[in-house]
């Protein structure tokens, strides 16, 4: 009796398990698939959330707004806490569902790393908005990576070129110090090479202090920081450990307006803790800031949050890393509808489609405001053989309470990083035997 | 009733040691073999090929090289995931500085220069024991983090310090979809887990039994210790370095030092602790648990959650995750303190008796 009673609840619960997974399938709209690639757990989860929120609070937007041009977005989560064996198995796990992902954004270059090959054979863009390889900026070589609105490369350029500003034209960085205190990981060391590069240009020394995932230990750093006295840090930190460095340079007394932080150095969660600590510290923005006054903010709170569909909290709505994760939506969206413009408007778009798309990207300022992004970011314009688009970067300083911009916009120096891109990706491409598509096949 | 060695007559001593003595286990054994030859590649998605069984078999083979070391030599590893790194690295440069290194070349020579450090950083077994011992082989770990990390000629100076390879096949036949990718992994283990088995039932492997039991005892009648301990060292580490390259090569692809982190090197010595020392079955068991548990937790949480009508975020599923993980640990060890292995024995022993138990 007890046995039949349970065969009869199991069938009844595998039952009403099969029929919760087959009805998305007949849920059958126009519906473009995005998975999301997120960490809300772990060292670096103040630093996810924010972004996460970002990107879905804006895919919820567009949806709100009626979709990209009638197709609605769809999106799955999937948490990998920051590992690159967990975020590829996301990868894996979300690739075909729901007719396949339209594109990819790991926010994590070791993630990146390890997509590359796998994007490339399983043709699905892969965005890295301001991280990733910077080499990858080379489209003919890296077809499917899109760098899109800066790499490493872009930010460690304008770092220099703003430091040489204050210290009044580049002649006069010779015999300067620069620290770089960097995250020990394939994202850390990005900057390096031009670093060295610029390094040699200008005479002014380069001290690399590395510092182990996930950084809560960098008494070692600030030690040698102390001793040998650099005229300027630049910090390429993520996560906890960014606020761990501040505190570190309030002990030892280093003056926090001469420390530089990357985009991802750069935003609340770094410097909440440290509060009036932090104050003077400087930071690049990556085309944004904090944005809380900008219209696409407005129209989150007021049709996301106000419809109480928000994802995080309210106020944390159009602070630095929650816009990043804004942006990298909308671009993502913008190129879907510019491959829509070539394949069928509210059609349902395919990787491959996509990618052109995303090489064709042109969103000019009057495109920029109609989104709302008015004042948020400069023109972005891509191309096969440039798969960045823009390169307008500012420095914000934190004043103890909020982000303020403290520079005009400066834009990475072409002549010093394209030989680098064009060296890199000849390199990668000779190492995996691949040809570089030419202008013709651009084309296609 | 069914699993009955009745009527079951070894003839030889060749018969009676064979490692399936019970004809049953022979025919499961080669199901098994055929299910995963043939039956998985048939059916399987290529999810569940990059996602699980690839990372799978990887791992049970690392965690075979740990259970020769830790179960059957007795000798406490804490840098698995280091001799992995030094697999994977010594692999990659071989077969980017050699011009038409074979894959499977470069896979056996990382093997051999992981099993030439793992004697290397293998010797202080001849003087300390237990923590002691774990603690000596956890410099292992840190030296070489920090030397893939900082030397710039192990990576071919990728100014990142990720190395990546691709093309692989193995004369002629290409290793690229998940599917050849799964039977080449596992064509390996097989071999490997053979030899494994060999070993341990042959003439070394009860060396390493007797030094694991009591090594004065086994220095009495005549076993060298130094000789068993670095031996041990040795086969384990050439396990572990192929696993190591086959981790960096066919799963990654494109691989940093962090993916043989210390803990790597945690994780397998718990596949071993929990699958069960000194058994070959048990570092599947263990490989099982740790790679196949989590996965299948984070995706089965949502599901429940739904069902019940809750939707659960994705950061409350990955601490739930976390927890049960935890929790699951604990509970085996209470359990069954000697592994999923020795569950797997008894539940044998009762079926052999099964339905009329005395």
């Amino acid at each position: 009796m007890k046995l039949r009673k349970l065969a009869l609840a199991a069938s009844l619960a595998t039952l009403g398990l099969s029929s919760l997974i087959t009805a998305p399938a007949y849920a059958q709209a126009k519906e473009q698939f995005f998975p999301v690639l997120v960490y809300r757990t772990g060292a670096y989860g103040p630093n996810g959330t924010p972004w996460a929120n970002g990107y879905i609070d804006y895919f919820k937007l567009v949806n709100a707004k009626g979709g990209m041009n009638g197709v609605k977005i769809i999106f799955e989560e999937c948490e990998f806490g920051y590992a690159t064996d967990r975020g590829v198995e996301c990868y894996e796990r979300l690739k075909g569902k729901h007719g396949g992902a339209t594109l990819v954004q790991p926010l994590s270059t070791g993630v990146t790393f390890a997509l590359t090959e796998k994007a490339a054979t399983d043709k699905i863009p892969l965005i890295t908005a301001g991280y990733g390889r910077s080499e990858s900026q080379n489209g003919a070589v890296f077809a499917w990576n899109f760098p899109l609105l800066g790499t490493y490369w872009v930010g460690a350029d304008v770092a220099i070129q703003h430091i040489a500003k204050k210290e009044g034209g580049f002649d006069k960085l010779k015999g300067k110090k620069i620290a770089l205190v960097y995250h020990d990981s394939p994202y850390g060391k990005e900057p390096i090479p031009l670093l060295q590069e610029r390094a040699k240009m200008h005479g002014f020394d380069v001290q690399l202090l590395p510092v182990a995932h996930p950084g809560v230990e960098q008494k070692a750093t600030w030690l040698q920081i102390r001793q040998n006295k650099p005229d300027y840090v630049l910090l390429w930190g993520w996560g906890v450990m960014n606020s761990t460095s501040l505190k570190e340079a309030q002990a030892t007394g280093y003056p926090r307006e001469k420390m530089y932080g990357i985009w991802w150095a750069g935003a609340e969660p770094d410097v909440k803790d440290v509060g009036a600590g932090a104050k003077g510290y400087n930071a690049l923005a990556l085309q944004h800031g904090a944005e809380p006054n900008s219209k696409v903010v407005k129209d989150i709170l007021a049709m996301v949050h106000g419809k109480s569909q928000g994802t995080g909290p309210k106020e944390e709505v159009g602070q630095v890393l929650y816009m990043r994760g804004v942006l990298s939506s909308m671009l993502a969206i913008e190129g879907v509808k510019k491959a829509q413009e070539r394949h069928g408007r509210g059609k349902i778009m395919s990787g491959e489609q996509v990618r052109w798309g995303l090489e064709n990207l042109d969103l000019d300022q009057k495109a920029l405001d109609g989104l709302g992004f008015a004042g948020v970011m400069r023109p972005v314009q891509t191309s096969c053989l440039d798969h960045m688009g823009s390169s307008w970067v500012r420095v914000h300083t934190w004043d103890g309470a909020k982000w303020n911009f403290s520079s005009d916009w400066y834009q990475a120096d072409e002549k010093v990083i394209r030989p680098m891109v064009m060296l890199a990706s000849g390199r990668y491409a000779e190492e995996k035997k691949l040809k570089p598509r030419t202008p013709e096949e651009c084309k296609q | 009733m069914i699993y009955r060695e009745n009527g079951q007559f070894k003839t030889s001593y060749a018969a009676d040691q064979q490692i399936f003595p019970i004809v049953q286990d022979r025919w499961a054994m080669l199901l098994l073999l055929v299910v995963a030859f043939v039956g998985v590649p048939l059916l399987s998605s290529e999810y569940l090929f990059r996602a699980i069984f690839i990372p799978f078999l990887i791992l049970s083979l690392a965690a075979i090289g740990v259970n020769l070391l830790v179960g059957y030599c007795g000798q406490i590893t804490l840098g698995a995931g280091a001799f992995m790194a030094v697999g994977a690295y010594a692999a990659y440069n071989f077969s980017i500085r050699i011009d038409g290194m074979p894959l499977l070349g470069a896979l056996l020579l990382g093997g051999l220069s992981a099993a030439a450090m793992g004697i290397v950083f293998g010797a202080p077994s001849l003087r300390v024991r237990g923590l002691y011992l774990a603690m000596a082989t956890l410099a292992a770990q840190f030296f070489w983090d920090w030397a893939f990390l900082r030397i710039k000629w192990f990576t071919n100076d990728a100014p990142s310090g990720s190395v990546s390879i691709s093309h692989l096949q193995v004369m002629g036949w290409p290793i690229e979809s998940p599917v050849e990718k799964y039977l080449f992994c596992l064509t390996l283990l097989a071999v490997f887990a053979l030899a494994a088995k060999n070993l341990t039932r042959s003439s070394i492997g009860r060396q390493w039994m007797a030094i694991r039991d009591m090594d004065v005892a086994a220095e009495v009648i005549g076993i060298r210790p130094m000789f068993a301990k670095l031996s041990a060292f040795a086969v384990s580490s050439f396990y572990v370095g192929v696993a190591g390259a086959l981790w960096g090569f066919v799963h990654l692809s494109s691989w940093e030092p962090a993916a043989f982190s210390v803990d790597r090197s945690f994780q397998l010595l718990f596949m071993v602790i929990i699958g069960g020392m000194g058994s070959i079955m048990g570092s599947f068991f263990g490989a099982a648990f740790i790679v196949v548990l989590p996965i299948f937790l984070n995706q089965m949480l949502p599901w429940l959650g739904e069902l019940v009508g809750l939707s659960i975020s994705t950061a409350a599923v990955s601490h739930a995750e976390f927890m049960i993980f935890g929790a699951l640990i604990v509970f085996f060890l209470i359990v069954e303190p000697h592994g999923i292995a020795r569950l797997w024995s008894t539940g044998k022993e009762k079926l052999r008796l099964w339905p009329f138990p005395h």
